[in-house]
């Protein structure tokens, strides 16, 4: 049910919902509020440093032309890649906190964090992680990538696509608002009730409204993947030989569109029971938790599968190329990815074998988890068979790729270990668990998302980044984990369990020091990467590079770097698998004239909009602000609706214009690249 | 026993991390011990393929490096159906191996299944009744019922060594997971819901028990000690708890379950009989409608709602705050 509303005059609490001056954390007079009003200084001062600085250089239009209404899928991945970066600062400064926290809170010192602000630490840690980062940056990838791979012009519904970013963009947004305005939930990043349904305050709302704008978001991505894959690939290319990457893009997407429903009914439902008094997850009134539990991971299952897929395809395209061979065994690598996709609907169980279910029950969730390990077996060996007579070089792609295989295969392992119910019952939920869940996330999805975005950066920006400072980042980040996690894999042998910040027992300290100092090594690391960025661009003139710095195989390496907005000039037609290595077998030679208009899509300002005004509905909602949130809905419903009858959508791209960008591109294989 | 020489074998590079307690590898419970070995085994089958897999990944990523121009370089080599037979069945062959220790061993050490030996090789004696213990997560404590005793305490849990102990555990408002490393792997608590678990400690000694998820912000304090004693111990024990009098009725029962932190352990000589059956039914105060009665009900469509006790609080909104119930209960 609804919370009571401040003691104030009627108009204030018309006006301001339950918002109050109270709400500001940052004005508490202690600890806390000290920190959080250090952060929204700094937030502030940059925040104004980035407006005045577009103000200074009249960079307005740009912004507005350019990227903020575009609807090419290339720009609309950067705008993700950006978003996860930016959000990875944030879900790594939780982490640094809670590690902080666990390395001085034991005996008599309390440590700086008491639990109302740990707990939201931990939940926001997960949520963002997971929402705005991980799927920020797989989202990005396949945007960016995908099209170009299938030799697509864009996706197929360009204007969605522009919608899905700025619904994610605002679903972060309000994240982050929580922190200074209001709190944020303490029900860790599943908010499993009862925690989530007895917390008071605007934290858990500001958490259900977050994810469903994000959820929409993604949802919507899932549908345009989808239909992108299998309605506009190039002529020739047939599903079999489609590049991994796109598989993998294809059946991520399909669990996105077959999983994202259910985590925004369970949300809603989660909603009603905190806005409107029902019952659905409340036990004693024809609801129970548990039912919750096993919807939200329903959802959340096929999740970590959504997340590492389009990684496995990022592995299955850098091995090849520097292996300078091809992808062994295609089939089985098509065939591991759908039964992956298909397993993980049937595992979801395992996060819960300490229910109380029975014998059977839980053998059944423990062999079919077991089983989704032998697709991805398949795909190590296959990786690993592409190497074997190949000529491998060391690129930082590669780099990434190799300590993948290494850290990937080892949380595999204990991934396996903990899908045996014995076992399960003495590590649930234990700091083994963390140290398994970090292994394969970071090992599999972080550090793909890094080989992936040093391996197609060239291609986006038209110059390579920096080996020196691409290779710190890599052995800061492969140290770090391994010193940062390896302590919670022996605690978690201790019983030490998850989520607590404070302990009694002084002899763990030493562990928790040790876990500190590895993710003070993985800060370097990602310091090290905003260097590297920042040099690359220093130095982009050195670093340019033409359209297949790599020696690539695969489509997207047979336009310029960065492709035109058109991405082919002509569409090109497809005979192999690795169809570009076969054009360039085949002694290709790009077309230089007879160029024709090129259809596109025109730029809307109505994703900005609606992303907008979805906000504002929100934190309407998350503050009882109720014409806020009427006014809005209203505004998104009509918004909507005045777009369906923009019959201006579309534009041509004079056969001229597309003439002179031809020219101008840049097409010069860089030979030092494809040797080095 | 060959578990036994392989958690050895195991242990062995652990050990050099130092003086490090590694319970889950050397429990003091039978049925935590099973586990544990279940674990071990399963670790070592599955290290079969992983480690043959490392060192291959390191041996090809090696020898086949660009700057050796003496490894052989096959550039269209990409596939063989010898090669991927053995892809695929290496993984499936391991996996069968991992899934049927799992199987059984999941059926073994069902928590549901009453024991049936205290050790390897000892079967429970035939005149033995397990010891009989109700838990009860509160926010944020545990409360224990001794049945057999007549006996409640809070934070603090006592069994005498070698003697199965069956728990049925229930909670207030919160899930909780019980969770007694030493002796036997966690089951949640659940409000209005009972689960069990059977255990045995087979050494007697001190050992650590908390709850193994998160139930709000009193949850890091959310520990007990577990108390392993000889029968003469146990003994003095129940009489220790006896003597310090108190009673656990209704009332103090209200008092009890209010969220705190870090509560003390307390004791109490005597609780009223049906307590433990009305916290798992939600109904300790009066006027609450049982749900084993709401379920009763149900099962005969509905008619027999006007014979229970409480026919007038049904048509009360669900969320209307009883008086005595606190707003988290309800929501």
């Amino acid at each position: 049910m609804l919370e009571a509303m401040p003691h104030r005059a009627a108009i204030w609490n018309f006006l301001f919902g339950r918002l109050t001056i109270d709400s500001l954390p940052f004005l508490d007079n202690n600890a806390e509020g000290r920190i959080l009003l250090v952060t929204l200084v700094v937030v502030v001062v940059i925040g104004v440093a980035i407006l005045a600085a577009v103000t200074k250089y009249r960079k307005w239009g740009y912004l507005w032309r350019d990227w903020f209404t575009t609807v090419d899928h290339k720009k609309l991945g950067i705008m993700y890649m950006i978003l996860g970066t930016v959000m990875l600062l944030r879900g790594f400064s939780d982490a640094i906190m809670m590690r902080a926290q666990q390395a001085v809170a034991f005996g008599p010192e309390m440590g700086y964090l008491p639990p109302q602000h740990y707990d939201q630490i931990f939940t926001a840690h997960g949520s963002i992680m997971i929402f705005f980062v991980a799927m920020a940056y797989i989202v990005g990838l396949m945007n960016y990538v995908m099209p170009l791979q299938i030799g697509s012009r864009d996706v197929a519904f360009p204007f969605l696509n522009n919608l899905s970013f700025w619904f994610t963009f605002w679903g972060a947004i309000l994240f982050m608002v929580s922190l200074f305005v209001g709190d944020f939930s303490i029900a860790g990043w599943l908010g499993y009730p009862p925690v989530s349904e007895v917390q008071q305050g605007p934290g858990v709302d500001y958490y259900i409204w977050g994810l469903q704008l994000s959820g929409v978001g993604t949802l919507l991505t899932g549908v345009n993947f989808v239909t992108t894959i299998l309605k506009t690939r190039a002529p020739g290319m047939t599903l079999m030989k489609m590049p991994v990457f796109s598989w993998t893009a294809l059946c991520t997407s399909g669990l996105i569109i077959a999983t994202f429903p259910v985590l925004t009914a369970t949300l809603f439902l989660l909603a009603l029971d905190r806005y409107v008094g029902t019952h659905f997850f409340t036990t004693g009134s024809g609801g129970n938790l548990m039912m919750y539990i096993n919807l939200i991971w329903i959802w959340g299952h096929p999740e970590v599968y959504i997340l590492i897929l389009p990684l496995f395809g990022v592995y299955s395209e850098i091995v090849p190329t520097f292996s300078g061979k091809p992808l062994f065994a295609y089939s089985s690598m098509v065939y591991a990815t759908i039964a992956i996709m298909i397993l993980s609907y049937l595992v979801w169980l395992h996060h819960f074998f300490t229910m109380g279910s029975g014998a059977d029950v839980n053998s059944f969730f423990s062999l079919t988890t077991m089983m989704i390990s032998i697709p991805t077996g398949v795909k190590i060996f296959n990786w690993l068979f592409t190497m074997y007579r190949g000529r491998v070089r060391y690129t930082v792609p590669m780099l990434w790729t190799l300590g993948a295989l290494f850290t990937f295969t080892i949380g595999g392992m204990t991934g396996v270990m903990l899908s045996v119910t014995p076992a399960d019952f003495l590590l649930h939920n234990s700091l083994f668990l963390i140290a398994h869940f970090h292994n394969v996330i970071i090992g599999g999805v972080v550090f793909g998302v890094f080989a992936a975005v040093n391996y197609w950066f060239p291609k986006a920006f038209g110059f390579k980044l920096d080996e020196f400072w691409g290779k710190a980042t890599f052995w800061f980040w492969l140290v770090g984990f391994w010193v940062a996690f390896t302590p919670l894999y022996i605690l978690g042998l201790m019983g030490v369990t998850r989520r607590l910040s404070h302990f009694e027992d002084p002899s763990l300290q030493p562990y928790f020091i040790v876990a500190a100092f590895g993710s003070f090594l993985i800060a370097l690391g990602i310091l090290s990467f905003i260097i590297q960025i920042y040099v690359s661009i220093l130095r982009r003139r050195q670093y340019a590079v033409g359209g297949d710095p790599w020696d690539g195989r695969t489509l997207e390496w047979s336009t310029t770097s960065p492709p035109p907005e058109y991405n082919f000039a002509f569409i090109p037609i497809v005979h192999e698998r690795d169809a570009w290595t076969d054009m360039k077998a085949h002694g290709y030679e790009r077309p230089q004239a007879g160029f024709n208009a090129i259809h596109m899509p025109k730029n809307t300002a109505t994703g900005v909009v609606i992303g907008a005004l979805s906000f504002a509905c929100c934190f309407g909602l998350v503050w009882y602000i109720w014409w806020l949130a009427a006014l809005s809905l209203v505004g998104i419903i009509a918004v909507a609706i005045a777009h369906t009858f923009n019959y201006h959508q579309d534009h041509h791209i004079p056969a001229d214009e597309v003439h002179r960008s031809e020219q101008a591109g840049n097409w010069q294989t860089d030979a030092e690249g494809a040797s080095a | 026993m060959p578990a036994k020489r392989l958690r050895g074998l195991l242990l062995l590079p652990l050990l050099l991390l130092g003086g490090c307690n590694l319970v889950l590898l050397a429990p003091s419970g039978d049925m935590a011990r099973q586990q544990s070995d279940i674990m071990i085994i399963t670790t070592i089958i599955i290290a079969l393929i992983i480690v043959p897999v490392l060192v291959a990944i390191a041996i090809i990523a090696w020898r086949y490096r660009a700057s050796n121009k003496h490894a052989r370089y096959d550039p269209h080599w990409d596939h063989s159906p010898q090669l991927e037979l053995v892809v695929w069945a290496v993984p499936l062959v391991i996996i069968i191996a991992v899934g049927a220790v799992s199987w059984i061993g999941t059926h073994q050490t069902d928590p549901y299944r009453a024991i049936d030996r205290i050790a390897p090789g000892q079967p429970v004696a035939a005149d033995v009744k397990p010891l009989e213990v109700n838990v009860v997560s509160l926010q944020w404590k545990w409360l224990f019922f001794y049945p057999q005793y007549g006996i409640a305490t809070v934070n603090e849990l006592a069994a005498p060594v070698d003697r199965p102990i069956r728990f049925q555990l229930t909670s207030d408002t919160m899930m909780d997971s019980f969770f007694i490393p030493a002796l036997v792997g966690q089951v949640y608590a659940m409000p209005g819901m009972q689960t069990i678990l059977h255990g045995v400690i087979n050494k007697p000694g001190e050992y650590k028990g908390f709850s193994a998820n998160y139930s709000g912000l009193g949850f890091t304090d959310m520990r007990f000690t577990f108390h392993g004693l000889d029968t003469q111990d146990f003994d003095a024990w129940v009489a220790k708890v006896r003597a310090a009098g108190g009673d656990l009725d209704t009332a103090t029962y209200d008092q009890l379950r209010k969220p705190t932190r870090d509560a003390p352990v307390h004791y109490y000589a005597r609780f009223e009989p049906d307590l433990y059956t009305r916290i798992l039914n939600l109904c300790v105060d009066p006027g609450q409608i049982c749900l084993s009665e709401m379920m009763a009900a149900g099962t005969h469509g509905g008619g027999a709602m006007r014979d229970m006790h409480g026919h007038d609080a049904m048509s009360m909104p669900m969320d209307a705050p009883t008086p005595t119930a606190p707003a988290a209960a309800t929501h």
